[in-house]
């Protein structure tokens, strides 16, 4: 059953084999028993997934099912989530139960969905190893001595563990393609603006987006029908028509033209992921797909351009987080200036801290145009790289991170290396373009390996139809980590 | 050495929208506190602002009627710092391509014309406010008005005196009125005027170093803290001081200016275009449409005022001084063609007086223009007296009678007397009775005149026509 | 471009985060190696090239002057650290 996908999951529930009930209560206790391990969640609350469980057998009972209908998904703790704990991984929120719920979280409702718990994370998402939570660090099932990326760290963990069938993540620089390849599972960014960041903790408003991760392209597919949509509360949301993120699945590849920037493929890459990201090509070449190099020249600037921008957003989005109206007070100062400072000092991490000061450096006077305006004009320039690439092919392919997962502690101590784990995922974010990562295969010590996809504006059925026909001839999406009791 | 004050405004002007200008709070003053505080105004983590139409269409307004240049696209940024009744640590502002660029206002002062250039008007939201009664030694923070519309309206240091500076703060408050983008209630905080003030040599061409006042809430603290801070600003300059660039706030009780923060600690705001906001672009289409929604501007009244009914400048200017007044006279003046001056008057002497006597709006004014219209028609033909008029006012102001001129005039008897007969037959019996004074007249003296005419009205308990009875004492006395 | 102990300082002193003289020139040696990494950027040739703010090249969606919201602060303030009489308390504020 844990193994399961969604859409047999989805008949098991229609054909009443298995209620929703039941199916939460067995994830719970998954996660009860597991959890201590993996560290994959913040918060699960029996109670109000019951309570969404039943309802979600009603629906069913009712006849107003969806695919998604009584299905547990795990939410991350970055998601505002009516009741639940929402903590975005940080000390500053330990105490904030949502008011409200976010756009996505409301999809999932009307969707019937169970959330399963709240998937931990790096503190408000800026990290790529899960470490900097304040929840502590997520392990990597696959071995718990490693990380399981970030800052989706807590969903990729939970998906690859088996404890979730499915979870949400969300992407700024990479935090859904990279855990979810250093996990060994699927993961999707879609376009920005097809997801609503009504409601999800904002780090970088231009680059945030929410997007699933799950076991298979299938199941991501199934996911997005659920996630995305208009909503008018959120002015970057995207009006355009429903679309069904599976209806191409089935598709033959042939003719299908794949892009390798040779940027991607130059110094960087480990040779164990290179073999696999080689041998995932060879797979696609022959379901007969055809490989043309192209290049984006101005891709070694996506991570400069990105710690610019991403602080700079940044440094301005957690201004709200004050010790006036919520989250985190500090317990004793002296005046108003004083209590801000300490609120801040203490409720914030270190890397957040120190994403802050660098937002705020490059935002202050007699710098902002050297380094925020200079980033905003070579983002355009590594956009328009992508915008010429995509006119000799139909989808492009490479590495998703240059290594497999690191050791916990490895890179902790040197945020440039850790910075550098978003390297190939950075530009696409910067384009607004959608991405994912899907697993080919095993390196270094047996760590997965992702293959990265970036897709032109609006393609995910393009490319989740290249990811499920990978899936189709291949099984690495199928293999489960050996110590996780199944 | 002579000195020239050189004044630059900045006006907050609350737009009238019916909710916040980037949730869907109610703008409404007065509430319960926090309790129009929604989570987009409390910035609760995770939410983000959508920009309301109407805020949009009251900027571009006012920017059709000042002649000023509309901007598309035109971006909001993010205004950095901390503040309590700041709920999200900036303020979302307009920096570069404000909604509206340019444009002018003109003023009237001691009847010459000037222009006053305006530098931009750009869309903000309001702040909460700090409530500082105690709180076991704390402040108390209501977020209600946090989100609320604001227009900043910043002029040029075009302005030379205090007169002159409120006579631009007092067009731009008709103005704001006038097109209805903003209830101009200055008590409520809906108008709010900052003073840039520096002084410099006059004949000089360079700027001198400004000080500006904050948050002056009526026209007569304008103009106090103007001339407070021009003399304080000349006594340091004379004293061989030099002005130090800050912000100064005014205290209305001691009639004075003071320091509220020097330009040293001024905030590095790091303005940035906000993210969570796209560029907002304004069609030709949609300019048009609100230009066609736009009254007749209070400018283009007054010269048809002057042209059309041969009202003074004087008049004019005061007629247009609302749109409300200036409707008023209009409708008035509809019904009694050739008559404006006559309306005039009436609209800006008694029906203005009482007003203000009463301190109500004129939309609020108990005889409307058709009554005051049948009133003056009265006057006009005859049947009453001016002074009777004004008891008539009196009446109708009260509500007597339904308002009905001719009702209240028979009941309270003052009917003109304008039969000759009649009044003949008053005037012989005063001259009968008033041997001395009829030769004291011939004597030559004038005084002796007046008191006769005094007798004739006496007797007619006021309701003699005075002219009728000036010419026909002099008839008979002259004869 | 160097950054400077007293840079930090002011920076953090903008930002309200607190970084102690101990802290200083640690954080001094960490955001000056990030500050490297970023200055590469200068090198490219963006004299011609419009500043990209958004992903999507799109115009803002306006929203209908319309309340939409009801008194929600009891819910609201349940999360808060300190209220009295609806409103949230904070150390003096002096003007």
């Amino acid at each position: 059953m844990f193994n399961a996908s969604l859409k047999q999951l989805s008949i098991q529930l229609a054909d009443k084999k298995v209620s929703s009930v039941e199916l939460t209560k067995e994830y719970l206790q998954r996660i009860k028993t597991l959890n201590a391990e993996y560290n994959a969640f913040i918060t699960v609350n029996e109670e109000l997934s019951l309570a969404q469980a039943q309802l979600a057998d009603q629906m069913i009972a009712s006849g107003q099912a969806g695919t998604l209908t009584g299905i547990p998904i795990a939410q991350k703790d970055i998601f505002c989530a009516k009741d639940w704990l929402t903590t975005c991984g940080s000390k500053m929120l330990s105490n904030f139960v949502s008011p409200y719920d976010a756009g996505v979280i409301e999809r999932f409702n009307q969707a019937g969905a169970v959330n399963i718990g709240k998937t931990n994370m790096d503190e408000f998402a800026m990290g790529s190893s899960n470490e900097t939570s304040f929840y502590g660090p997520v392990r990597n099932p696959w071995d718990v001595a490693a990380v399981p990326g970030g800052s989706s760290g807590g969903s990729a963990s939970a998906v690859a563990a088996r404890l979730a069938p499915a979870a949400t993540g969300t992407d700024t620089g990479g935090s859904i393609r990279q855990p979810a390849a250093l996990c060994g599972i699927s993961g999707i960014k879609p376009t920005y603006g097809l997801v609503s960041r009504y409601g999800m903790i904002a780090f970088a408003s231009s680059l945030d987006q929410g997007g699933p991760m799950a076991k298979s392209a299938e199941d991501l597919a199934l996911m997005l029908n659920v996630m995305t949509g208009f909503d008018a509360r959120d002015s970057t949301s995207l009006q355009r028509d429903e679309e069904d993120y599976a209806r191409d699945l089935e598709k033959p590849l042939l003719g299908l033209r794949i892009g390798l920037p040779k940027e991607y493929f130059a110094k960087g890459m480990s040779p164990d992921v290179e073999r696999a990201v080689e041998q995932a090509l060879n797979e696609y070449r022959q379901l007969g797909a055809e490989t043309v190099e192209v290049s984006l020249p101005n891709s070694s600037l996506s991570i400069p351009v990105y710690y610019v921008l991403a602080p700079a957003e940044a440094s301005s989005n957690l201004s709200r987080f004050d010790g006036v109206r919520y989250g985190y007070r500090a317990k004793s100062y002296g005046d108003l200036n004083d209590m801000y400072r300490k609120s801040r000092t203490q409720g914030f991490g270190a890397e957040v801290k120190r994403r802050i000061l660098i937002g705020t450096y490059v935002l202050s006077h007699g710098y902002y145009d050297a380094y925020y305006i200079k980033a905003q004009k070579v983002r355009r320039l590594i956009a328009q790289d992508f915008a010429d690439a995509f006119k000799q092919c139909d989808i492009m392919m490479g590495p998703t991170s240059p290594t497999v997962a690191f050791d916990i502690g490895e890179k902790s101590s040197d945020p440039i290396q850790m910075y550098l784990s978003d390297i190939y995922t950075s530009a696409a974010s910067l384009a607004g373009l959608p991405g994912m990562s899907i697993p080919v295969g095993f390196g270094d010590k047996n760590r997965p390996v992702g293959l990265h996809i970036i897709g032109n504006y609006f393609t995910e059925a393009k490319m989740l139809n290249a990811a499920h026909q990978y899936q189709q001839a291949t099984d690495w999406h199928q293999q489960a980590p050996g110590n996780i009791g199944i | 050495m002579q000195w020239e004050i050189v004044i630059g405004i900045e006006t907050h002007a609350q737009l009238s929208t019916q909710s916040k200008i980037f949730s869907g709070s109610s703008t409404a003053y007065g509430a319960q506190p926090n309790t129009q505080a929604n989570a987009v105004d409390l910035a609760l983590p995770g939410v983000l602002p959508v920009l309301n139409k109407g805020a949009v269409e009251r900027a571009i307004k006012l920017g059709l009627s000042v002649g000023a240049k509309i901007n598309s696209p035109s971006i909001f940024a993010r205004k950095n710092y901390f503040y309590p009744d700041l709920p999200k640590g900036y303020q979302i502002s307009q920096f570069e391509l404000p909604v509206v660029e340019g444009g002018h206002i003109t003023i009237q002062v001691n009847d010459t014309e000037k222009s006053v250039r305006l530098t931009r008007a750009h869309l903000e939201e309001d702040a909460g406010k700090s409530l500082h009664e105690d709180f076991h030694g704390m402040s108390g923070i209501d977020l209600n008005r946090a989100g609320t519309p604001l227009l900043e309206i910043v002029t040029e240091p075009d302005m030379r005196s205090s007169a002159e500076a409120v006579a631009y703060a007092k067009k731009l408050h008709s103005l704001v009125r006038w097109i209805g983008i903003c209830d101009g209630n200055m008590q409520e905080g809906s108008f709010r005027c900052d003073a840039n003030v520096s002084v410099r040599a006059k004949g000089s061409d360079i700027l001198g170093t400004r000080c500006e006042i904050k948050n002056l809430n009526s026209f007569r603290f304008l103009e106090k803290a103007i001339d407070f801070e021009a003399r304080r600003q000349i006594e340091i300059l004379e004293d061989g001081g030099t002005i130090r660039q800050e912000t100064r706030l005014y205290d209305a009780n001691k009639d004075e200016t003071r320091t509220m923060r020097s330009k040293e600690d001024a905030n590095d705001y790091r303005y940035f275009p906000d993210p969570d906001l796209l560029p907002l672009e304004i069609s030709d289409n949609w300019i048009n449409q609100l230009k066609d929604t736009l009254p007749e501007l209070p400018e283009a009244r007054r010269s048809r005022y002057i042209s059309d009914f041969g009202l003074s400048d004087y008049d004019a200017a005061v007629l247009t001084g609302s749109r409300e007044i200036a409707d008023f006279f209009e409708e008035t003046s509809a019904q009694l063609p050739n008559q404006a001056k006559l309306c005039a008057n009436w609209v800006m002497g008694e029906i203005s007086g009482r007003l203000n006597k009463e301190a109500i709006e004129i939309t609020a004014c108990p005889i409307n223009p058709v009554h005051l219209a049948a009133l003056l028609t009265r006057i006009n033909d005859g049947t009453v007296s001016g002074k009777a008029a004004k008891t008539v006012f009196e009446c109708m102001w009260n509500g007597e009678l339904e308002q009905n001129v001719d009702a209240i005039i028979d009941a309270k008897g003052l009917k003109q007397i304008s039969d000759d007969g009649a009044i003949e037959k008053l005037v012989d019996e005063v001259l009968a009775a008033n041997a001395q004074q009829v030769e004291d007249y011939r004597n030559g003296k004038q005084k002796a005149f007046n008191s006769l005419v005094g007798q004739v009205m006496k007797a007619t308990k006021g309701k003699a026509n005075p002219a009728q009875v000036n010419t026909m004492l002099k008839n008979k006395l002259d004869s | 471009m160097t950054l400077s102990a007293n840079d930090v300082k002011a920076i953090a002193d903008l930002a309200y985060i607190e970084v102690n003289e101990g802290e200083v020139q640690a954080t001094l040696s960490q955001l000056t190696d990030i500050f490297d990494l970023i200055e590469t950027m200068q090198a490219v040739d963006t004299s011609s090239v419009e500043p990209m703010s958004h992903a999507q090249d799109v115009a803002q969606r306006l929203r209908e002057d319309e309340v939409t919201e009801s008194d929600q602060r009891e819910s609201n303030q349940s999360v808060a650290p300190q209220v009295e009489a609806g409103l949230y308390l904070v150390p003096k504020v002096i003007e």
